[in-house]
């Protein structure tokens, strides 16, 4: 059934989209992250542009951490002091993010960057997950503990704040960057950023993995919302038929992705997790090296009546 | 004097050319694109009407039908390798350009006029105004532009750009028709026809008539009020990514 998607310009079908959707949803549901970094990749292979991809995906990612944040909520998992803390952070990133979307748009650079910053940051961050996934599954096989984490530096720093649920005491100064980067990333690259932001706040802030994941996820809304709101307002972008397909497939194969994810081991997953998103940066690379069909390209600047 | 005298027969031999009178009609004047419009094509049908004044010995007509779409600022751009990547380099700047252009003719234009008229009447995509702006000026270039010919190139490949020299069919030697084909991403707005009438390689007569085409139903609906509403289209799409949200937690809800 072919459906004509109003901002994105162009004739889908709509079961292909709703089966990338859950297809989307079911990896994400099982490795408990949003899944933009696939979902993105994925609309901009079927020709829908990088701009309009990034900014739609933002508002399916909303939908799919609100179903997520609200269980987390219920098992009280989530931190809310740190949440508001990573939240001033996260909305001045969301912010500067569609900002810079907007400046790179117009200087015709846009969609080199979002590949370039696919490249840069899936490679680094699946190749990290893979090894680190690798080491794991090495230290299990031969029997031995996994190392005692200790105090950084980052525990050093003033402005120190005691975080309740979490049991941490920490400064508010690396968690509101934290939140500044994943913000502004997120929003240029229409991601989520939760496969960043849970490394983050484990290995770094030391946050325990009780609210880690839910604590996330409320960062993730918020800040995919405001990034709707701003690409909506300033660039017009965001394509409500295409991202309520998105979100009917992602929501509905969430629950059986998390279902999956349940019988597979800690190791297992995050290794599979890594190669994925290192796979996905790979295919951006290549993009970018090989000699594209057309060197040229048209950008319509609207109808002058 | 001499120069007034040139001019009075210039007028008057323009005024005997004029002996022939076009008459068109499109067969819609008011396209609707509906969701799951997929592209059509228009009929326009006209005839040649002479009168006494009309050579007698003039019998074969040629005639070349000009389409052209709404107008738009459009930029082209071109990929280099740097640094070992594809990047966007150089740009062009097309101002005021037809969204949609189409010329149909009934044979190839070189054999209908000269290259003289034909560029002065815009006969042909090479021949065509498409202004650019180079380093502040405005102009339009050469015909193998590498810009003007890849953005003539990637609009045809669109279908929104075409010629075809072999459109236009005489059912008599005065009655004629030609498709208008609009490809499914045809751009809304005021369309313009104009009818060129050759005779023996020169202009006789021309006329103008012009259809619309506007986008009804629910996408329009929601383009319009994404590009006017931006922020209740916003706040909008972020209940809706809420809601369904919501409305998943219940509905899998395991506990």
């Amino acid at each position: 059934m072919q459906l004509y998607l109003p901002i994105a310009d162009l004739p889908v079908n709509v079961f292909l989209v709703l089966a990338m959707g859950a297809a989307v949803g079911f990896v994400s549901g099982m490795f408990g992250i949003g899944g933009g970094f696939l979902m993105t990749p994925l609309l901009i292979f079927i020709g829908i542009t990088p701009a309009v991809a990034v900014a739609s995906v933002a508002s399916h990612i909303a939908a799919s951490s609100f179903s997520g944040a609200l269980s987390y909520w219920r098992r009280r998992a989530i931190d809310p002091a740190l949440a508001s803390v990573l939240l001033c952070g996260g909305v001045t990133g969301t912010a500067l993010g569609v900002w810079a979307f907007t400046q790179l748009r117009a200087l015709g650079q846009l969609d080199l960057m979002i590949a370039l910053s696919y490249v840069v940051l899936l490679t680094t961050v699946g190749s990290l997950m893979f090894s680190e996934g690798l080491r794991a599954l090495m230290r299990t096989r031969r029997g031995a503990v996994a190392p005692r984490r200790t105090h950084n530096w980052i525990h050093g720093l003033p402005l120190k704040m005691r975080f309740k649920r979490s049991k941490i005491y920490l400064s508010v100064i690396p968690v509101v960057i934290v939140g500044i980067v994943i913000g502004f990333i997120g929003a240029i690259m229409g991601i989520g950023g939760g496969f960043i932001l849970v490394p983050i706040m484990i290995y770094v802030l030391r946050v325990p993995t009780s609210t880690v994941i839910g604590t996330s996820m409320v960062l993730t809304l918020v800040t995919m919302l405001v990034a709707t709101m701003l690409h909506a307002v300033t660039n017009h972008l965001v394509d409500a038929v295409l991202a309520l397909i998105l979100m009917v497939g992602g929501v509905t194969g969430a629950q059986f992705g998390a279902r999956a994810g349940q019988k597979i081991r800690g190791e297992q997953l995050r290794l599979l997790l890594g190669l994925l998103i290192l796979s996905v940066g790979i295919r951006f690379a290549i993009e970018l090296v090989i000699q594209p069909t057309d060197l040229f390209t048209i950008r319509e600047l609207g109808v002058s009546s | 004097m001499r120069v007034l005298l040139a001019a009075l027969l210039v007028l008057m031999l323009g005024s005997v050319a004029r002996a022939e009178r076009l008459i068109v009609s499109v067969s819609n004047h008011r396209v609707t694109v509906t969701p799951n419009y997929s592209g059509e094509e228009l009929v326009l049908f006209g005839s040649v009407e002479k009168d006494a004044t009309t050579p007698a010995d003039r019998t074969a007509y040629d005639l070349v039908v000009t389409v052209i779409g709404p107008r738009a600022d459009m930029v082209t751009r071109r990929k280099e390798r740097k640094f070992g990547i594809w990047i966007n380099t150089d740009y062009r700047q097309f101002l005021e350009v037809p969204s949609y252009l189409a010329l149909f003719s009934n044979r190839p234009f070189e054999a209908i006029t000269s290259p003289e008229i034909a560029r002065r009447q815009q006969i042909g995509l090479n021949n065509v105004l498409l202004t650019q702006r180079v380093s502040g000026d405005y102009a339009d270039v050469v015909p193998n532009d590498a810009f003007r010919s890849a953005f003539i190139r990637l609009r045809t490949q669109r279908g929104l750009y075409r010629e075809d020299p072999s459109a236009v069919t005489f059912l008599t030697p005065t009655l004629f028709r030609t498709g208008i084909p609009l490809p499914a991403e045809v751009p809304i707005g005021t369309y313009e026809i104009e009818i060129k009438l050759f005779a023996n390689g020169a202009l006789v007569t021309k006329t103008e008539t012009a259809f619309e085409i506007v986008k009804v139903g629910f996408e329009q609906f929601v383009a319009t009020t994404a590009r006017q509403n931006g922020l209740i289209y916003g706040l909008a799409t972020a209940a809706m990514a809420l809601m369904t949200g919501w409305m998943a937690s219940i509905v899998f809800r395991k506990d």
